[in-house]
């Protein structure tokens, strides 16, 4: 188990600094909310999910849906660390003719599942994915992430309300509860509190982690899958713009301007943090 | 001169979705608790597992619509067209279109087909909607011998598809056996001095139309553009260079569908006049079909006069 855990740590490292890099090089973007999702994603495709970069199509692969697509890059370099689309891709973030866009697009990147970017929307197709796979008796697992404030818009509660209803046990969601959203603390603009309880009374399986500890991550994700007849809900207690120094923590990261010495610098503190 | 079918055309489209259900196991069926209206209980009765009653929640259909596409499915969805359009604008457009997915959306009760479900269900604006969709195909069935003859052509496109039912029944246009393809306009009746061209209830009054003028002494052709998006650019061409004058007539708002499709390509490409016949940019209201097209000035004979205005506009 420890050497699975450094390992997932040294990834989670990997994906926070080329995340930094990636949003740094092009000079803004949106970076809090991609920087709060580095360890879950490096659970999730270094451990967890069942992918295969040399056939990204393969059927019965697992699923994953970030809902909040504006997170994009935290998974454009972790698929770049896994082998899905090369290192050099992540200089285009948001260039002209880009493969890489600031939300995810299913028709432009290899290993995007869903495209998304409209808040709540994935949210619905994931769930579609899950009953789709239970239709057909598909051995695989739909994961999803959505964000806390995205967790306002009513799609994501219809989506809740059936997934629910319909005891999609195949289907493992995580809540990326980093507390912020654009304009200020979630709590201020409109309050998810009790956000477990919520999840629970719409008949879904839920756990709360720290959602920067890979291993508690990995634990509560055998978890969700021993659980039968629920769908999983996984609350991340996450810090909006991890890792960086120059937003962590901060409303303002949300989606912000950085200069080059800002990025250069932060990428070497995060090299230099212990694991 | 024409009659109406004996059954209501929800009818036939059930009897097409059973038909491709069983040749081809992608097709599932989601209602979001209209199944009843759209009388899909014997498809639920025949495929149990293919149906998706996601309860009153027309977004989270949609969005799970492209989901099970994006597994491989071939979803039809289902709720009244204002709520296919309108209400899931956003999903539709970027679960569905944007995401390159192949979803089916069904609509019912078009325009003033709404009948007492009034102004709240009355969609005089679903059509300009989606075709602001890019890759969204448009299909307004005339009659059950058109959609029988259609659906298959639907399940076998890649992308989406929005299809405008009337529920009830169709006024009977078509002889068994007529041919039809999906992009593909019809023609009703030759003329040489003006061009009707006509969707959905309107059809018959058009052919109506033509019968009148000719007592006028104005040779009018009918075409039925079935398919709104993407328009029959050569058919409606052809027509305007042959009569020089063009009538649209629809069950719609007169802005940004049929009307304004016919309109927006003929200015660029052979500008003659076009006169419109349909809803005048307001709302519906409660009232049978047979009211509300009096009300509206959906009806042959505003027909007859949007062509003799057309007319009268020719070299001018």
């Amino acid at each position: 188990m420890s050497g699975k855990v450094e390992m997932l740590q040294e990834k989670a490292k990997e994906i926070r600094k080329l995340t930094i890099q990636t949003i740094g090089e092009l000079g803004v973007g949106h970076i809090g909310g991609a920087l709060s999702l580095c360890e879950v994603l490096s659970v999730l495709y270094f451990d967890a999910m069942n992918v295969d970069p040399n056939d990204s199509k393969m059927e019965n692969r697992d699923r994953f849906i970030l809902s909040k697509g504006h997170g994009g890059p935290a998974v454009y370099a972790t698929l770049a660390l896994k082998g899905f689309i090369p290192m050099e891709e992540l200089h285009t973030l948001n260039r002209p003719n880009t493969h890489l866009p600031s939300h995810c697009d299913m028709k432009l990147t290899n290993g995007i599942d869903m495209s998304t970017g409209s808040l709540g929307q994935g949210f619905s197709a994931a769930t579609g994915m899950a009953l789709a796979a239970k239709m057909d008796k598909k051995d695989l697992y739909v994961y999803a992430i959505i964000g806390d404030g995205e967790s306002q818009e009513g799609q994501i509660w219809e989506a809740a309300m059936l997934a629910g209803s319909r005891q999609l046990d195949n289907f493992i969601a995580f809540t990326d509860y980093n507390k912020m959203q654009l304009d200020g603390y979630i709590e201020d603009v409109n309050g998810l509190y009790p956000l477990d309880k919520k999840w629970e009374a719409f008949g879904w399986h839920v756990q709360s982690v720290d959602g920067h500890d890979v291993k508690e991550i990995s634990h509560a994700i055998d978890n969700a899958k021993k659980v039968k007849g629920r769908p999983s809900m996984i609350i991340l207690d996450t810090i909006k713009g991890k890792g960086g120094y120059f937003c962590e923590n901060m409303v303002a990261s949300h989606n912000m301007n950085i200069d080059e010495a800002t990025w250069k610098k932060a990428v070497e503190l995060v090299d230099k943090e212990e694991a | 001169m024409f009659e109406k079918e004996d059954r209501w055309l929800r009818e036939t489209y059930v009897d097409c979705l059973l038909d491709a259900a069983a040749k081809d196991e992608r097709i599932v069926l989601l209602e979001a608790d209209l199944s009843k209206a759209a009388g899909t209980g014997r498809f639920k009765q025949t495929y149990p597992d293919r149906l998706v009653n996601v309860g009153i929640a027309e977004a989270n259909m949609v969005g799970v619509a492209a989901g099970m596409s994006a597994m491989g499915k071939i979803p039809f969805t289902h709720t009244f067209t204002a709520f296919a359009t309108r209400r899931c604008c956003d999903q539709v457009t970027l679960s569905v279109a944007y995401a390159g997915l192949n979803v089916k959306l069904m609509g019912s009760d078009p325009g003033v087909t709404a009948e007492l479900n009034g102004g709240t269900h009355m969609s005089m604006e679903d059509v300009a909607i989606m075709r602001n969709i890019p890759g969204m195909t448009i299909y307004e069935p005339v009659d059950s011998v058109q959609l029988r003859a259609i659906f298959p052509q639907i399940v076998e496109a890649p992308g989406p598809v929005y299809i405008r039912l009337l529920r009830r029944n169709a006024v009977k246009v078509y002889e068994e056996g007529t041919p039809f393809t999906l992009g593909k306009g019809t023609m009703l009746k030759e003329g040489s001095d003006v061009t009707i061209i006509a969707s959905g209830i309107l059809v018959a009054e058009a052919v109506k139309a033509a019968e009148a003028l000719k007592a006028e002494g104005i040779d009018a052709e009918v075409i039925n553009i079935h398919t709104i998006k993407p328009l029959d650019e050569e058919m409606v061409l052809a027509s305007a260079k042959k009569t020089g004058a063009v009538v649209t007539a629809e069950n719609h708002n007169i802005i940004g569908a049929l009307g304004g499709a016919v309109s927006e390509f003929l200015s660029e490409n052979y500008p003659v006049p076009v006169v419109k016949v349909g809803v005048k940019d307001h709302f519906g209201e409660v009232g049978s079909t047979d009211f509300l097209m009096d009300k509206y000035g959906l009806r042959a004979a505003n027909i007859v006069e949007a062509a003799r205005k057309a007319v009268s506009m020719k070299n001018r």
